[in-house]
């Protein structure tokens, strides 16, 4: 097993106002950890730095054991999968040409990719012939399907996942939710999920990270949390989720 | 960017290799000059390429001494007055034209001298005949040539001369003027001997009774590097003052110079006339779209990689941005004047080329920066995050998510450059632009519209050739 991330005293500050304080925190290989806080307590930010779309100030970030650099992001952002909550499908490609995008961009062979394909979207319930729509004719939850192929499609050993449901339905949202949880397990995937739905986070991860104001208040199973909080905050956020049933 | 430079000297520089080029300046018989002596070269088997209506005496005489046309139509008070600025025999002229490499041929045999003319009618009303009667009558208004006002041999010597004190003095067009006088608006004007309008609107010239004008005997001046015989041939042309009038006459008449010029040679022909508009039509349309379509394709490929580092930001972003918008802000004319002096460019389709360039990058730049600055940030997080390496993401993401802005700026600048081109004429760079050039200067609106129906359809054509190429080009996904 082991880490397959690790942080190390990692701080990121915006406009001279910290944002993040030196943060200690290891995602285990082939589990699904949840981020959970209120809004604007630097959840996206942590994803971001993971994959340095932003620079952090300090500390170190390290990635299957090596250390994340300016230098080797390139090459450990293929090893990653990264579903945002509004999907980030390109508009101007159809569902097929997002999820080759990477496949194709690399050269690999184009019978592999086909067969991979059609993997992904049978255990992603998506479609086949919706495949060669564009991101517009296609429904909010249809996209989050492709985007998470997308994510997939190069056998990730880590997939970051930012409030992918956060825009859907209940209906969709619970079906979505699902599906995932199979998906994770059929793949042995390491997944990190942001996201600030306790029920969520419950139901679909092992470990649950709380956070609030740039630091982690409380690591554990939601049992953990919930039987032991550390403090107030985590008893208050526990109980403001109404329709939680442990 | 100098391969670009290269590119465009050598798509230029396919005109004009070989034949004998005749330049003309911006009026009826100089056009119709430069027209004989095209006809006399070609019958003594030259190959002739005409550049007409170039400008004043300045433009023609750089284009000459720097070798970019080899002759044009000159009079000789002009070359002592404005080109070699002191009284001279024709001897001491020869002499001192040798210098900079140019000959001058025998004299034509008229004199077109200046003169101040004024409405027959007024002038007997008044009692004036001579430009001394002028001091009796300074309330007289006068509307000069922009030429005349500047000369050595102009508008102001002659007022000091004649002790004239007229404070109603205006600048206008020649070919406007006549108009003008004509009405009433102006009562005295500039005019050559031998301009056909001196009889037709019953003008009648004031004797220059304290001799101010010098003569001004029309020649030929030409490159000392042209043909011994091209130099016989053109010292052959012999006209008269009459003739000439006639020619200018017919010039004005017909809207056609070439056809006045074949009347030198032979009686009208007036079948001549119809069958030329075609031709020239495709000759006029041809050239317009060669222009337009070179400057735009090095707009879009000098323009597009300034968008991309613009949309960059910074302060190389800030600069690029403000340096294209502020060429945008010369004016058309002022720009091509600018660019006359230039090395290697000068009164050439170069030129034209360069000035369209120039103005056609702001659209391109600028929309191309906007395009790519308007990216969703999500989008481009994606793009990165997936592990595209900078120029992948580029090619394959950005600039098709920003084609439809870049297109619209790509099309907004074919646009404008194809009314802009109609300027190139008056660098002698062609285009439909001569058809107007010369309307202007005969006052005729046909002949304008010769030019300007056609400019102002290939703008719609053009406009809607881009609206079928924006589906082309746009992805399908973005016009969902
Ligand atoms: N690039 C940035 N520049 C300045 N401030 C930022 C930037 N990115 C995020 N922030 C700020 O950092 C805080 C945390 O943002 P985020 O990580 O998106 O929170 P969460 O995802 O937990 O809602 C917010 O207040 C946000 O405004
Ligand atoms: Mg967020």
């Amino acid at each position: 097993m082991g880490a397959v991330l690790e942080l190390s005293g990692v701080t990121k500050s915006f406009n001279g106002a910290s944002a993040l304080r030196s943060t200690d925190l290891q995602f285990q290989r082939g589990l699904t950890t949840a981020l959970i806080g209120p809004s604007g307590c630097v959840k996206s930010t942590l994803l971001r730095l993971i994959l340095r779309l932003i620079e952090p100030d300090g500390g170190s970030i390290k990635f299957d054991g090596t250390e994340i650099t300016r230098q080797n992001a390139p090459e450990i952002r293929r090893r990653v999968g990264y579903v945002i909550q509004e999907g980030g499908l390109f508009p101007h490609l159809t569902a097929r040409a997002n999820v080759l995008l990477m496949s194709r961009h690399l050269g690999q062979p184009g019978e592999q990719a086909e067969t991979r394909l059609a993997e992904l979207c049978a255990l992603s319930q998506f479609p086949t012939e919706a495949l060669d729509r564009y991101p517009a004719e296609l429904s909010g939850g249809q996209r989050q399907r492709v985007s998470l192929m997308r994510g997939l499609m190069l056998s990730p050993e880590l997939l970051l996942l930012d409030e992918p449901l956060g825009a859907l339905d209940p209906l969709v949202r619970s079906a979505l939710q699902e599906d995932l949880k199979k998906i994770f397990l059929r793949l042995q995937q390491s997944v990190v999920l942001v996201t600030h739905d306790m029920a969520e986070a419950a139901y679909l991860a092992d470990e649950i990270v709380l956070m609030n104001e740039g630091r982690i208040v409380q690591k554990g199973t939601v049992a953990e949390l919930r039987d032991q909080p550390t403090n107030e905050f985590v008893r208050e956020f526990l109980n403001a989720q109404r329709s939680v049933h442990f | 960017m100098k391969a670009f430079f290269l590119l465009i000297l050598v798509a230029v520089s396919a005109f004009g290799a070989e034949p004998i080029v005749v330049g003309s300046k911006k009026f009826t018989e100089s056009y119709v000059l430069g027209e004989i002596a095209k006809m006399v070269l070609e019958q003594a088997g030259f190959t002739v390429q005409t550049r007409p209506g170039m400008g004043g005496t300045i433009i023609l005489w750089q284009a000459l001494s720097s070798g970019r046309i080899d002759l044009y139509p000159e009079y000789t008070g002009t070359i002592s007055e404005e080109i070699l600025k002191r009284p001279a025999s024709e001897n001491d002229m020869r002499k001192a034209l040798e210098k900079f490499g140019v000959g001058m041929s025998d004299d034509l045999g008229f004199n077109n001298t200046y003169a101040l003319v004024m409405r027959r009618e007024t002038a007997s009303k008044l009692g004036v005949s001579t430009i001394s009667d002028l001091r009796d009558h300074p309330g007289l208004k006068a509307g000069l040539t922009h030429e005349f006002l500047d000369r050595q041999d102009g508008w102001r010597p002659l007022a000091r001369r004649y002790r004239l004190t007229m404070p109603n003095v205006l600048g206008i067009d020649h070919a406007l003027g006549y108009g003008a006088l004509a009405h009433g608006e102006i009562d005295l004007k500039d005019a050559y001997s031998t301009d056909a309008k001196i009889a037709e609107n019953n003008l009648v010239i004031l004797r220059d009774d304290m001799h101010f004008f010098p003569e001004y005997k029309a020649v030929y001046l030409y490159r000392l590097t042209l043909d011994r015989r091209a130099i016989a041939a053109l010292n052959e042309i012999k006209i008269d003052e009459a003739k000439m009038t006639a020619l200018n006459a017919a010039a004005e008449k017909t809207k056609n110079y070439a056809y006045a010029a074949s009347l030198f040679f032979h009686a009208p022909n007036d079948h001549a006339v119809e069958r030329d508009l075609p031709r020239k039509l495709v000759r006029w349309i041809s050239r317009h779209l060669e222009l337009t379509g070179i400057s735009l394709l090095l707009s879009i490929a000098i323009g597009l990689p300034l968008g991309i580092a613009a949309s960059r930001g910074g302060a190389v972003g800030q600069a690029i941005l403000a340096i294209v918008g502020m060429i945008q802000t010369i004016p058309s004319l002022a720009l091509l004047a600018l660019l006359v002096p230039v090395p290697f460019l000068g009164i050439s389709a170069t030129t034209a080329i360069v000035a369209l360039f120039l103005y056609g990058l702001l659209p391109i730049v600028r929309n191309t920066a906007s395009g790519l600055q308007n990216i969703p940030p999500a989008l481009r997080d994606s793009a990165i995050a997936l592990g595209l390496e900078p120029s992948a993401r580029l090619r394959k993401i950005y600039l098709p998510l920003a084609s439809r802005t870049i297109l619209a700026g790509i099309k907004t600048s074919a646009v404008i450059n194809i009314g802009t081109a109609t300027l190139a004429a008056l660098i002698g760079a062609g285009g439909l632009g001569e058809p107007i050039l010369s309307g202007l200067n005969l006052n005729d609106n046909a002949t304008i519209l010769e030019g300007a129906i056609p400019a102002a359809l290939l703008a719609l054509l053009v406009q809607g050739l881009f609206d079928l190429l924006d589906r082309v080009l746009i992805p399908r996904g973005l016009r969902l």
